[in-house]
C-alpha cells in the first residue's frame, strides 16, 4: 500500500507541462486540453497519481502537454499499456487519449476487449472522422462518399459508430460531447473519473485542416440545441431551443414529438435511465441521428477488472501453502543425492 | 529367441534410451514422464524429449497423429535425450512405422498386438502385418495383447465405460517397462492417487493395470533379461525433475522475490510457450499478476505499462508472436524500461512447425525491429538452466533498464532434467534504478554512469511526473527532440548501454581442450547433444585436439570470444537453422574462418551426425 499523502489543492496551471503545444491553430484539441486541465483540480487526486496514456495521432500528443505521468506509445496500443499500469497500481487515475484512427482502426481489437474487461480507465475518443497527423486520409468513422487524399472519388467504406461498437462490447459507461462544448466536457471528465469501470467519452472534434465543419450541422451554435439532445439521468428526454421537443418510444423506434402538438405532454416523454443494465434503449439513443444524443448515455456500475484480479490474488494467498519460492521449489517430489 | 530359457537374468547398464509411441490420445506423454520421474527418484541422470503432433486428437491410428516420448537415463552423465533406442514401446502400427528406424538392431520392441487390426494397418500404410511378415526379425519383438489383457483385468471393476478401460492400457506398458528396468511402481501409484483422488474407480483401474503389466513382464518368458541402472554421480544436494518451461517460470519467480518487485506477466497462448503462462497463473501468492491478453501486442504493451508502473514485467511467446511484438519492443527499448521477452522458438517461418524445435529466431531477436534498436539477447541451453537464465534476464533488464530477449526452444522447454534446487539465497543480488525523490536537475533520462541505465521514476512518486514516449528524447531534458545531433547521440548511447553489459557477464569457457585443431561452437538448446558429441570424439574416438564452447550470452558476446576462437585451427558453428549465429560471429570477428553445420528439420541434432561431421573435418 502506498502511504497516504495529503490531498493537494491545484489550479489548471499545475497540470500544464512546460512543452509547447503543437496542434494547428483553431484545433478543438485545445478545447479538450483546457477542459481537462480545469477538470483535474476538481477530482481530488494528487497529480503524481494521474497517468495519461496515448497511442499515435494528433490526440495522442495530449500526454506531453499534461504535467502528470504519461506514456505516448504506439499506434492503437494505449489500452494495453493503460491496463498494465492499472493492474500494477489500482490507486492510479489512468486516462487514455485516442482518436478514431487509433481506437477504431488499428487499435480496434484492444478497444473492444478493454471495454468488456472493464478496468477503471477513462478513454477520451477524439473523433474527427479523418486521419489528421498523416495528412488527411479517410478513417473508419469518415462518412460514405467523403473525398480525401486516399479517397479522391469518395469514401466507399461504410463508417463505424464508436458508441454502437462500444455498447456491443459491453461498455458500462458511454458519453458523447461536442468539441465546442467545454463546460459539458469538463463535467463529463469529472463524471468519467468518478465512474468505477471503463468510461468512454466520444468527443466530436473538428479538424480544421482536413475535415473542417464535418460536425457543423450538429454543433454549430445556431443549430446546436435543435440538433442535440443532452441527456441527463432521471430527466425527461427533452430538447430544442424552446425546450419544446422530446423523445418517445413508438414501437421499436424512438420518435421526436413536439410538446403540445397532438395532445403530447411533457409527462409522455421518455425519462433517461443511464443506469439501466439492458442496453437496448441506450443502443437506440446512440444510433439516433437527429437529434444526436449527447451527455451520459450509459452508466452502469459493475465489478472492475482490477477488483477481480485483486480478489483472485487474495484468495490464492489465503489458500496457498507457499510463503516464498523456496517452499515451492522444495514442495512435491524431491530426492537427495549424497 | 535363443535365450528364452534363461529367465530373469539381471544385467547392469550405464545408460538406456527408451521411446514410448502411440496415438495422440494414448497417454504416451504421461507414460514417458512417469518413467522419467521414477528414474529420477532412484538417482539416475535423465534427459527427456517429448515429440507430439500439432493436432490435439489427430484421427486415431494415423501416421501424423503419432505422439512420442523419449527418455534417456543413465548412471553416467546424461546431457541429451539420446538417439538410438534400446527399447521401443509401440501402441499401434502407425507408431511402429514412424519410429522403428531409431531402434537399435537386436533390441527390444514391445507392441500391443491388439492394435494391429486390418484397419489400423491400412491407416499406417502397411500392406502386410509387420508382426507376421518377418520384417521385424532383426529385433526382439515382445508381442503383448495389451488391450484385451487390460479389458480382462478390469471386468470386475464397476462403473467403467469402454473408453476409460481402453485408456488404462498405457499403464500396462509402463508396468512392463518398470519391471524390465528394475523400478518399482511406488512413485506412479502415489501420482495416480493424487491425480484421481476424486475418481476412485479410475484410480483403482489404473493401479490395477500398472501392477498387471508389471507382473505380466515378471512372469513372461519372452522377456529374458531385466536391467539395472545405478544412480548417477551427481553433485550432492536436493534435486527434482524440472521441465524447461517450468524452470523458466520459476526463474522469474525467484527474480521477483530477490528484487522485491512484483512480477507482471502479459501473455497470449502460443505453442510451445504457453506452459510458462500456465505455471505463473498459479502463483498469485508471490505477488504475480498474470494477464492473458487479447493478442500478442496487448500482452507486451500491458507488460510495458506494468514496467512503467514499477513491476518486474515479462511477456512470453514464440516466433510468430515475437513478430507481432516487434513494434512494442522497439518502444520499450527507446523509452528504456525493464522488460523480459521470452521466445520459446519453434520451427518457422510463419506457423511453420508449431510443435517442433528450431533455432531460427536468433536474427529476429537481434535485428527484428524498426530503426537501430539493439537489445540484450541471452539463451538458455538446458531444461534446468532455463531457471538461471530467466533469473539473469531479469537481473540484466533491471540493472541496465533495457529489454532483454531470452531465447529458449521447444526442445528444452518441453524436455525435463534433474534440477539441483536453488533458492534466492544462492542467487546473485539484483539492483534496480527506482528513484523516490527529486534532486535539483532530475529528469527521466538521467543516467547511472556505469551502466548508463536511466532512472526509473514510477507513477505515485510525488515530484517526478514525467512523460515517456516513442518519439526521440533529448539527452539532457528527456523532452521530445528532433535535433539531428541528439538523435545520433541517443542512438549511440542506447547501443553503448548494451556494450556495457559485456563487463558484467561471465567470460566464455571452453570444455575438453583450450586449443587444438577443431573448436565446436553452439548456442542455446543444442548444448546437451553437442557436448555429448565432443565427449565421444575425445573419449571414444581418442581425439584430443577438439574443444567445445557454448554461448548463453549472445548480445553482447562475452569479452574473450575472439581470444578463444584464435586458439583453434578450425572453428565449426553448429545450429538448428541455416547459419544465423555464424553470421553474427563473422560480422564480429572477420579474421576467423568459420565452418558451419546446420540442420533445419524441426528435430534436434543427433549425436552420430555431429561425430561424423567432426571426423570428416578433422580428416581433411
Amino acid at each position: 500500500m502506498k502511504p497516504i499523502t495529503p490531498q493537494k489543492k491545484y489550479t489548471n496551471k499545475d497540470f500544464t507541462s512546460n512543452q509547447e503545444v503543437r496542434w494547428c491553430p483553431g484545433c478543438e484539441d485545445y478545447v479538450i486540453l483546457s477542459a481537462m486541465q480545469k477538470a483535474l483540480p476538481e477530482i481530488g487526486v494528487n497529480k503524481e497519481d494521474i497517468v495519461f496514456v496515448s497511442g499515435i495521432g494528433c490526440s495522442s500528443r495530449f500526454p506531453y502537454y499534461m504535467d502528470t505521468y504519461g506514456v505516448h506509445s504506439i499506434h492503437g496500443r494505449a489500452p494495453g499499456i493503460a491496463t498494465g499500469i492499472k493492474l500494477s497500481n489500482p490507486d492510479l487515475s489512468v486516462w487514455i487519449t485516442t482518436g478514431d484512427g487509433d481506437a477504431m482502426s488499428i487499435g480496434g481489437n484492444h478497444f473492444i476487449h478493454t471495454l468488456r474487461r472493464n478496468p477503471d480507465l477513462n478513454i477520451l475518443l477524439f473523433n474527427n472522422e479523418i486521419y489528421g497527423l498523416t495528412k488527411g486520409q479517410f478513417s473508419p468513422t469518415s462518412k460514405l462518399g467523403l473525398k480525401t487524399k486516399s479517397s479522391p472519388f469518395g469514401n466507399i467504406q461504410d463508417s463505424l459508430s464508436p458508441g454502437e461498437l462500444a455498447l456491443g462490447a459491453q461498455a458500462r459507461f458511454f458519453a458523447r460531447v461536442a468539441g465546442n462544448s467545454p463546460k459539458e466536457m469538463m463535467r463529463l471528465f469529472i463524471e468519467a473519473h468518478q465512474f468505477k469501470g471503463t468510461s468512454l467519452i466520444e468527443i466530436l472534434q473538428n479538424c480544421v485542416i482536413f475535415n473542417d465543419g464535418c460536425f457543423d450541422h450538429i454543433t454549430n451554435r445556431s443549430v446546436k440545441q435543435d440538433r442535440q439532445i443532452y441527456l441527463e439521468h432521471g430527466k425527461p428526454m427533452i430538447f430544442g431551443k424552446e425546450r419544446d421537443k422530446g423523445l418517445i418510444l413508438k414501437g421499436l423506434k424512438l420518435e421526436v414529438v413536439e410538446i403540445g402538438e397532438n395532445g403530447c405532454k411533457e409527462e409522455d416523454l421518455l425519462v433517461h435511465d443511464a443506469k439501466e443494465k439492458d442496453p437496448t434503449l441506450h443502443q437506440m439513443l446512440v444510433r439516433l441521428q437527429n437529434p444526436l444524443a449527447t451527455g451520459i448515455i450509459r452508466s452502469v456500475e459493475d465489478e472492475t477488472f482490477e477488483d477481480r484480479v485483486t480478489e483472485i490474488s487474495r484468495q490464492q494467498r489465503e489458500r496457498s501453502k507457499f510463503k516464498n519460492t523456496s517452499d515451492l521449489f522444495y514442495a512435491g517430489e524431491t530426492y537427495e543425492v549424497s | 529367441m535363443k535365450n528364452q530359457n534363461i529367465k530373469n537374468e539381471l544385467k547392469e547398464l550405464e545408460e538406456v534410451v527408451i521411446r514410448f509411441v502411440g496415438d495422440s490420445g494414448d497417454g504416451m506423454q504421461l507414460t514417458g514422464s512417469q518413467f522419467s520421474d521414477t528414474s529420477a527418484m532412484i538417482g539416475n541422470d535423465i534427459a527427456t524429449f517429448p515429440n507430439y503432433p500439432a493436432e490435439i486428437r489427430a484421427p486415431q491410428g494415423s501416421l501424423y497423429g503419432v505422439s512420442g516420448f523419449q527418455v534417456h537415463i543413465g548412471s553416467i552423465e546424461v546431457s541429451n535425450p539420446g538417439e538410438r533406442l534400446d527399447l521401443l514401446v509401440a501402441m499401434n502400427p502407425a507408431g511402429l512405422k514412424t519410429n522403428l528406424d531409431a531402434l537399435k538392431p537386436g533390441h527390444a520392441l514391445i507392441v500391443d498386438t491388439d492394435a494391429f487390426t486390418k484397419k489400423n494397418l491400412e491407416k499406417a500404410r502397411y500392406e502386410k502385418n509387420p508382426l507376421e511378415d518377418g520384417s521385424l526379425d532383426n529385433y526382439r519383438v515382445i508381442k503383448v495383447t495389451m488391450s484385451s489383457l487390460t479389458k480382462e483385468a478390469l471386468k470386475e471393476i464397476k462403473g467403467l465405460d469402454n473408453k476409460s478401460i481402453a485408456r488404462c492400457k498405457n499403464m500396462f506398458a509402463l508396468g512392463m517397462v518398470y519391471w524390465m528396468y528394475s523400478r518399482t511402481t511406488k512413485h506412479t501409484i502415489e501420482f495416480l492417487e493424487s491425480k484421481f483422488k476424486n475418481k476412485p474407480e479410475i484410480l483403482e483401474a489404473n493401479i490395477k493395470i500398472l501392477k498387471t503389466g508389471y507382473n505380466y513382464a515378471n512372469t513372461l518368458e519372452l522377456i529374458p533379461t531385466s536391467y539395472k541402472i545405478l544412480p548417477a554421480k551427481m553433485k550432492p544436494g536436493t534435486y527434482r525433475m524440472l521441465m524447461g518451461n517450468t524452470a523458466t517460470a520459476w526463474g522469474f519467480l525467484a527474480a521477483s522475490e530477490k528484487s522485491g518487485l512484483g512480477l507482471f506477466l502479459g501473455s497470449y497462448p502460443i505453442t510451445p510457450a504457453s506452459d510458462i503462462l500456465h505455471e505463473l497463473v498459479k502463483h498469485d501468492q508471490f505477488g504475480v499478476t498474470s494477464f492473458q491478453a487479447e493478442d500478442e501486442i496487448a500482452s507486451i504493451t500491458a507488460a510495458i505499462g506494468a514496467a512503467f508502473a514499477g513491476k518486474l514485467a515479462i511477456t512470453t511467446t514464440s516466433g510468430p508472436g515475437m513478430a507481432l511484438k516487434a513494434e512494442a519492443l522497439g518502444l520499450a527499448m527507446i523509452i528504456e524500461l525493464p522488460l523480459v521477452v521470452v521466445n520459446v522458438q519453434r520451427g518457422g517461418p510463419s506457423t511453420g512447425l508449431p510443435t517442433k524445435t528450431e533455432q531460427s529466431d536468433l536474427l529476429q531477436a537481434m535485428y527484428g525491429r524498426s530503426g537501430e534498436s539493439p537489445l540484450i539477447v541471452i539463451a538458455a541451453s538446458t531444461p534446468s538452466n532455463s531457471f538461471y537464465y530467466a533469473y539473469m534476464a531479469c537481473k540484466l533488464t533491471l540493472e541496465f533498464m533495457t529489454p532483454v530477449i531470452l531465447l529458449s526452444d521447444g526442445y528444452i522447454a518441453n524436455g525435463s532434467a534433474p534440477w539441483k534446487i536453488k533458492t534466492v539465497d544462492d542467487l546473485p543480488e539484483i539492483k534496480n534504478h527506482l528513484i523516490k525523490e527529486k534532486n535539483d536537475q532530475w529528469h527521466a533520462y538521467q543516467r547511472d554512469e556505469q551502466t548508463l541505465a536511466r532512472t526509473w521514476a514510477i507513477p505515485g512518486t510525488p515530484g517526478l511526473e514525467h512523460r515517456v514516449g516513442g518519439l526521440e528524447k533529448d539527452s539532457k531534458s528527456g523532452n521530445v527532440s528532433y535535433n539531428p545531433q541528439n538523435h545520433e547521440f541517443m542512438t549511440k548511447l542506447r547501443a553503448e548501454k548494451i556494450n556495457r553489459v559485456q563487463q558484467v557477464i561471465p567470460k566464455l569457457e571452453t570444455e575438453f581442450s583450450e586449443s587444438g585443431d577443431l573448436l565446436v561452437v553452439g548456442w542455446g538448446g543444442t548444448y546437451g547433444v553437442l557436448q555429448a558429441a565432443v565427449k565421444e570424439m575425445k573419449e571414444v574416438i581418442g581425439c584430443d585436439q577438439i574443444g567445445f564452447v557454448h554461448f548463453n550470452y549472445i548480445n553482447p558476446l562475452p569479452i574473450n570470444t575472439e581470444e578463444i576462437f584464435k586458439n583453434f585451427k578450425k572453428v565449426i558453428v553448429c545450429e538448428l537453422n541455416s547459419g544465423q549465429m555464424v553470421k553474427i560471429l563473422k560480422s564480429n570477428f572477420n579474421q576467423i574462418e568459420f565452418l558451419q553445420y546446420n540442420k533445419i528439420q524441426g528435430l534436434p541434432f543427433a549425436k552420430s551426425e555431429l561425430v561424423q561431421e567432426f571426423k570428416r573435418i578433422l580428416e581433411k
